[in-house]
Formats: C-alpha cells, sequence, structure tokens
C-alpha cells in the first residue's frame, strides 16, 4: 500500500509537471503557426492600412517598442545603478533594508498602477499623450529591477577585491567606481536585460501614455505606438486583416524575448567563470 | 577627503530617490481618490451600482471579479507548481533534464501579458464556450472563468521558483534519516519536506497571489468586461485592473477618473500588503535557516 | 648603526572590546626582511594591517599609541597616501579579474586616472614584471586577464602591481601559505632580491620559511611582543622561554 502511494504520487507529479507544459508549447506553436504566414518584409517596412484593408504592416510598432524601451533605459539604468549602489553600501545598517523592501514593493506595483502614475504625472501636465509618458510609466517598471540585480551583484564581489584595491592607495569611492562596478559588468548588464525583456512586453502601462499611433513618431511629445498594444488593440478588433496582424507582433515579439532571454543565460554563464 | 563626501552624496541621492519614489506615489494616488473617497466613502465598496452618466460608483463587482479570479486561478495553479517544484527540486534535481524543465517553466513568465491575452481569446474560449454549452448558460466564452484559466497558467512559474528553492534547501540528512527508516519518497516528501518548506512555499503562493491580483491585460481581454455584478464564474465580469484599462482614457468627468484611481489605489494596497508579508516569510526563512 | 624606517611605539589596537595588540614596540630597519611570527591568532596579521591603515577598516577597530614611518606620524597622513608609500600583498593572490596583465601592474596609477606615456607604461609594466621574474613568463600574453595564471605567477604579479608604485614599505600578509612549495621558494629568493631596494615585513606561520628569509624576527604571542632582534639569534638562543617553546614546535 505504501509503494502504491509513492507511485501514484510521483505518477501524479509527473503528469502534472508536464501538463504545464502544455500551455507553453501551444501558445509557440500556436504564434509561429499564426504568425509566419503573416510575417515578411513587407509586413515589418510598411505602416498599417486603414481599418478592414487588407495588407499593411507594423512598423509603427517595431520603432515605437524600440524608441519607448530606449527612453526608459536612459532613465532607468542610471538612476537604478545609483540606487542600486546605495542599497549595497547599506546593506547592512537598518536604512539599506527598509528601502530594499520599497525597492521590492515598488517592483510589485501593477503595471495598470504604474500607467496612471505616468498620466497623473505627465499626461496631465503636458495635456495630451507623448512617447515620453510611456517611457517614464516603463522606466518605474526597469527601475526596480535594475537597483535589486545591482545591489546583489556588488554583493557577490569579494572582500579581497576591494582590499587589493584600497591598499594600493586607491581611495574608497575609486574602488567601487573603478574596480567592483567594472567587475560587476556581467550581473548588471544581466539585469539590464532583464529588465529590457519585460518592459518589451508590456501593455498596460501604455495605454493611456503612449496610447498608439498608426503613424510612425520619433517625437518624443508625440503619442507612438508599441508591438503589446497593436497586439492588444487588433486582437479585439473585428477585423480579420488586423486580427492576423496580432499573431504576426506577438511573432514579432516572442523572437524578441526569447532571444534577449537566451543571450542573458549565455552572459551569466560567462561571467559566472570570473571567481 | 571631498571625493568621499562626494561620493557618498551621490549615493544618498540614490537612496532618496527609493524613499520619494515610492511615496510619492502612494500620495498621488491617494490625494487623486479623494473626491471619490469623500461622495462615495464606504459605499464605494459595497455597492454594485456602476453608472458613470449618473455618477454613481460602486466597485463591488469589480471586487468581487478580482477576488473570483485570482483565488479561483490560484487554487488551479498550485496543485502545477508544487508538482514542477518537487520535478525540478527532489525527483530529478540537479539533472540536465530539470534544468531543460526548468527553463521552459521560466519562458512561460517570459511570455507578455497580452500575449496569453491573444491566445486565450482564440483558443481558451472556445473551450469555455463548450463547457458552457454543457452547464446550459449563455455560451460567452469570454467570462470570470475564462480569466481564471488562463491567470492560472501565468501564475504558475512564481509559485514553484520560489517553491524549488525551498525544497532545495532542505537538509540533505533530514531526508536520509527518513530513508533510512524505510519511508517512501512519498513520505518523505510529505514528512521531512513539506514541514521544513512549508513557509517557503506559503511566500511562492503570496507572489502568485500578488501576481494574479495586479495582472491586467490577459485577463483584460478573456473576461468580458461587463459592469454587472457577476452571479457565478460562467458570467462575463471586470477585475480592478480590467474595469481601469477599459474605462480611464473614457472617463466621464473628473469623479470618473477620481473612482478609478480609488481602484488603483485599492490594488496597489492589497498588493502591497501580499508582498510585504510575502517578502517577510521569506525573509525569516533566511534568518531561521 | 642600521637606519630605522618603521618606528611602532606603544601601539595597541582591538576590535570593539577585545584588545587585539598590547603595547608594542618595535624598530623596523631599513632594506632588510623582519618577519612578525607567532601562533595563530597573536595579532602579527593585525599589526601588519595596521602598518598601512587597513585594520581601521573594519567599523569596531580602535588603536591606540603611534607609529612613525621616517618620523612622520602614519596617522596624520592620509591614508590613500600612506598605502603608496607602505604596500600590502595578501595571503591569497587577488589581481583584478576585469583587468589584463599589463594593466594589472599598472592598476595603481591607472585607477587613480594619473596619464601616463605609452612608454613610460611599457616601462614600468616591463621593469616590475622583471622584478618578479615574471617577464619572460608572460611577455607574450600582457594583453590576457590575470585570472589564467597559476597561484604562483598571480603571487608575484599582485607583488609586481605593488612594487610599481616604488613603495618604501612591503607588507606581506601571509604570500605563499596558498601556494605550492616551487612557488614558495620562487617567492622566497624574490624578496631576497627585492630587499635591497624596498623594506620588507612579512607575517609568517612558517618558522622554516622564517628562518630561510629573515633577517630580523618579532615574536609575538597573546598580542604581546615577547622577542624582537636578529634572526640569527633569536633562532640560535632565545632569551625567552616561549619563543624558544615556540620555535621549537611546542606550541602553534
Amino acid at each position: 500500500m505504501k509503494i502504491f502511494k509513492d507511485r501514484l504520487f510521483k505518477f501524479f507529479v509527473i503528469f502534472f509537471a508536464f501538463l504545464t507544459l502544455l500551455p507553453l508549447f501551444s501558445i509557440i506553436f500556436m504564434i509561429f503557426k499564426n504568425g509566419i504566414s503573416v510575417v515578411n518584409l513587407k509586413f515589418l517596412i510598411s505602416l498599417p492600412k486603414p481599418p478592414g484593408e487588407t495588407g499593411g504592416g507594423v512598423l509603427n510598432g517595431i520603432i515605437g517598442t524600440l524608441l519607448l524601451v530606449f527612453f526608459a533605459s536612459l532613465i532607468a539604468i542610471p538612476l537604478g545603478l545609483l540606487a542600486g549602489i546605495f542599497l549595497y553600501e547599506y546593506r547592512d545598517k537598518k536604512v539599506g533594508e527598509v528601502l530594499t523592501t520599497f525597492v521590492d514593493i515598488t517592483q510589485g506595483i501593477p503595471s495598470i498602477v504604474v500607467g496612471i502614475i505616468s498620466y497623473l504625472w505627465i499626461v496631465k501636465k503636458m495635456g495630451h499623450f507623448s512617447l515620453i509618458s510611456g517611457s517614464f510609466a516603463l522606466s518605474l517598471i526597469f527601475l526596480p529591477i535594475i537597483a535589486k540585480s545591482t545591489k546583489e551583484t556588488l554583493k557577490m564581489i569579494p572582500i579581497y577585491i576591494i582590499e587589493a584595491s584600497l591598499s594600493l592607495g586607491i581611495s574608497y569611492p575609486r574602488t567601487i567606481l573603478k574596480v567592483v562596478l567594472p567587475s560587476s559588468i556581467g550581473g548588471i548588464l544581466s539585469g539590464i536585460l532583464l529588465g529590457i525583456s519585460r518592459i518589451s512586453g508590456e501593455t498596460a502601462p501604455l495605454l493611456f501614455t503612449a496610447f498608439g499611433n498608426p503613424f510612425l513618431n520619433f517625437n518624443i511629445l508625440k503619442p507612438v505606438s508599441s508591438l503589446p498594444h497593436l497586439i492588444f488593440v487588433y486582437t479585439l478588433s473585428p477585423y480579420d486583416n488586423w486580427r492576423k496582424h496580432a499573431w504576426g507582433c506577438s511573432l514579432i515579439l516572442i523572437i524578441f524575448v526569447l532571444m534577449v532571454s537566451s543571450f542573458n543565460k549565455f552572459l551569466l554563464k560567462k561571467w559566472k567563470i570570473k571567481f | 577627503m571631498s571625493g568621499t563626501r562626494l561620493y557618498k552624496n551621490a549615493i544618498n541621492i540614490g537612496g532618496a530617490l527609493i524613499f520619494g519614489l515610492l511615496l510619492s506615489i502612494f500620495i498621488t494616488l491617494f490625494v487623486n481618490s479623494l473626491p471619490s473617497i469623500r461622495k462615495y466613502g464606504f459605499d464605494f465598496i459595497t455597492s454594485s451600482i456602476w453608472d458613470p452618466v449618473f455618477e454613481k460608483f460602486g466597485a463591488f463587482p469589480f471586487i468581487l471579479g478580482t477576488i473570483l479570479t485570482s483565488f479561483i486561478s490560484l487554487i488551479i495553479s498550485i496543485p502545477f507548481s508544487l508538482s514542477v517544484s518537487l520535478f525540478v527540486a527532489e525527483y530529478y534535481e540537479n539533472t540536465f533534464f530539470s534544468k531543460i524543465f526548468e527553463t521552459l517553466v521560466d519562458l512561460l513568465a517570459g511570455i507578455p501579458s497580452v500575449i496569453y491575452g491573444l491566445w486565450g481569446f482564440f483558443y481558451v474560449t472556445p473551450i469555455v464556450r463548450n463547457i458552457q454549452i454543457k452547464f446550459s448558460v449563455p455560451p460567452t466564452g469570454v467570462s470570470i472563468l475564462a480569466a481564471s484559466l488562463i491567470l492560472s497558467i501565468m501564475i504558475i512559474p512564481y509559485a514553484s521558483s520560489i517553491a524549488k528553492e525551498v525544497i532545495k534547501l532542505v537538509p540533505i540528512d533530514l531526508k536520509e534519516a527518513g530513508y533510512s527508516l524505510g519511508a517512501t519518497r512519498y513520505e518523505i516528501i510529505k514528512n521531512v519536506i513539506f514541514p521544513y518548506a512549508k513557509s517557503g512555499i506559503f511566500a511562492g503562493i503570496l507572489l502568485s497571489l500578488g501576481r494574479a491580483l495586479g495582472e491586467t491585460m490577459a485577463v483584460t481581454m478573456v473576461i468580458g468586461n461587463s459592469i454587472q455584478l457577476p452571479k457565478n464564474i460562467f458570467q462575463p465580469g471586470n477585475t480592478i485592473a480590467s474595469i481601469i484599462a477599459n474605462e480611464f482614457t473614457e472617463a466621464v468627468g473628473e469623479l470618473h477618473l477620481s473612482a478609478l484611481i480609488e481602484l488603483g489605489l485599492i490594488l496597489f494596497l492589497i498588493t502591497l500588503i501580499i508582498n510585504l508579508f510575502a517578502n517577510f516569510i521569506i525573509k525569516k526563512q533566511e534568518l531561521g535557516i | 648603526m642600521e637606519d630605522k624606517i618603521l618606528k611602532i611605539e606603544n601601539f595597541y589596537a582591538g576590535y570593539g572590546n577585545i584588545e587585539v595588540l598590547k603595547d608594542i614596540n618595535i624598530e623596523i630597519v631599513k632594506n632588510k626582511i623582519t618577519a612578525f611570527m607567532g601562533p595563530s591568532g597573536c595579532g602579527k596579521t593585525t599589526l601588519i594591517r595596521c602598518i598601512n591603515r587597513m585594520h581601521e577598516l573594519n567599523k569596531e577597530a580602535y588603536h591606540k599609541g603611534e607609529i612613525y614611518l621616517e618620523g612622520e606620524s602614519i596617522f596624520s597622513m592620509e591614508p590613500v597616501i600612506l598605502r603608496r608609500k607602505v604596500g600590502m600583498v595578501f595571503q591569497k593572490p587577488n589581481p583584478f579579474p576585469h583587468l589584463t596583465i599589463y594593466e594589472n601592474v599598472l592598476a595603481g596609477y591607472i585607477i587613480n586616472g594619473i596619464k601616463l606615456k605609452k612608454e613610460e607604461k611599457d616601462r614600468i609594466v616591463e621593469e616590475n614584471l622583471k622584478k618578479v621574474a615574471l617577464w619572460d613568463e608572460v611577455k607574450d600574453k600582457l594583453y590576457t586577464r590575470g585570472t589564467h595564471l597559476s597561484g604562483g605567477q598571480q603571487q608575484r604579479l599582485c607583488i609586481a602591481r605593488t612594487l610599481a608604485l616604488n613603495p618604501e614599505i612591503l607588507l606581506l600578509d601571509e604570500p605563499t601559505s596558498s601556494l605550492d612549495p616551487k612557488s614558495t621558494v620562487e617567492i622566497e629568493k624574490l624578496l631576497e632580491k627585492l630587499k635591497e631596494n624596498v623594506t620588507i615585513i612579512i607575517v609568517t606561520h612558517n618558522i622554516s620559511q622564517a628562518s630561510r628569509i629573515a633577517d630580523y624576527v618579532a615574536f609575538i604571542y597573546l598580542g604581546e611582543l615577547i622577542e624582537y632582534g636578529k634572526a640569527e639569534k633569536i633562532f640560535t638562543s632565545p632569551e625567552n622561554k616561549i619563543t624558544d617553546e615556540y620555535l621549537s614546535g611546542k606550541f602553534g
């Protein structure tokens, strides 16, 4: 009886574990199946056609996503690094513990709420939707990720590296900035890639900030489209052409996310050898 | 040394930023919710009448929708999360096989929410429609049930990644003691691993819950977006996140916007409490070991 | 009368409320090798770390008394300036992992933002790698990372890195205890050559190492300086009974 229970339990564990992979394979399969027929060069470099018409592309979404991520990085990376170094320096003090918790909480804020904040702080003040408000919203998600991963990476640098630097008559700030930080570049880069992969797929924060745009836009003060936003709008639209495009966008997005994730894993492996 | 002072000052700006950011987020939400809080008070949470035209805002249907979808998805996901974590951390620990498995499950967490929504809209809602037909309810497809099903898949990796870490930490000599007494693997899991890891597993479940509560896009795309109070899970509904997503850009007047922002504040506070609690448990676990 | 370069005077040091060093008085002779010896925990590492003010990096560290470098109190100098005059090599070789061998030797200059011409940099690298007998072994891979070298080679690289700043004193805290015998002998030979131009203070728990290379020995036990003098004398006829017992291996 004991043996039977044991075997049965193992069977259920393996069964449920593999069942978990089913939706994963279904999603990936469906995206490729439905998207591959849509994505071609024309799709990537054209703008959308008016609703109901066939053809057209998603260049506005591709460029929009790239711009949104770029400006979000511009805001989040320097500030995130600064915050991360703070958390590292004060890691043994109460202030450091409390503010690490603050960062954890900020990381957990639902992305729709992040959108509300950017709307109230920027869109409302400017009077219209814009690329910059969308990037700002994304940076609110990006910043805690960078701060956390910077702190954790810096913590991993052994004290004997710091001592070696100090013993050469190098001041402490220089030691952190020119020895510890460069030694941590792998881990920090990994945090950045993680963040990029995450924010490029976000939609909710952009609904009332970047808002969407059927045309190309490089002006940070004007609204801009993005791949996730197109997926959202196109899926719920009644137009067959647009629904097909939603799958095309998904294919592009998922390939991008997969590429960034694999590169990240490769980077982490390479960097771990150092010590 | 002025260099050190400059460094300290710059660093402290980073700290002030962290502090100021979270605080000002809270204050902004609160201040902009005040018009709604003042007008509707506690009724906001208990009333089910959501009428932008007559400016009556009762958010109970959405709170209910959030609670239903979160808890149903949580309950569905737990056996899967636990199985994945036991698979990877116990049965096939340290094998090449389990590393691949882990990578695949991580992939589930990396898929953007809107893609889950797309897939759910075209492939899960038809399944729900069939279920609805079998139960003789209107076959809308989009429903609380559909949203719960999609959510349950999305949150599996959160509980499983924490659970697998704590399961790996169970000391090997405790397990060996059990085996030497003739226990089966199942008994070891039940009587040694689970009691040891249970607070970590609980924290992981809380993390999954926090994720489920805040999830917007996938839910919005399959929940049906109804402002009526759902009577059962087969009906369409809304969550706090999805109603904000739907109505924010078309808010009719200041009060409507304030009501939506108040919903944002409620969501912010709920996820804050859950994440704090989960954090607290994880820290206790770390210190205890 | 030999030149004294460092004077440790009525020196106490410790952490929190634990006193590690009590009333130490030593005058280090210039251009000689002085060994600080004693059983584990006796305070010799704490003492050597006080000389380049690394001791005070610990938040609870305190000290009392004085240490004079060429007549000037080290506590009146900026630590950054002191540490360029008094270099340190650690037990575990610690070349900077993100820098090449070339850059490691120049680390004291590069990281401090001191600009040098290429010829000057090349000269410093070649000169110091030759001083530590590493030049021939690495001259073809100067631009690779230092972490690929063997333990002994890494340690010599660390010595070269410290020597590149032309310190007056070189402190070594058990520099060979993590190395194999062959590398240990190489480094000992190296130190004997180097002492012509730099004063060497070495902490070691290896009695035979001290007997091989030390000119002067300070024996420290339970935080107190038990005996200090010329190595020959201490090893052949120590004055203090404890010294004698330690050196003959009765404890430690």
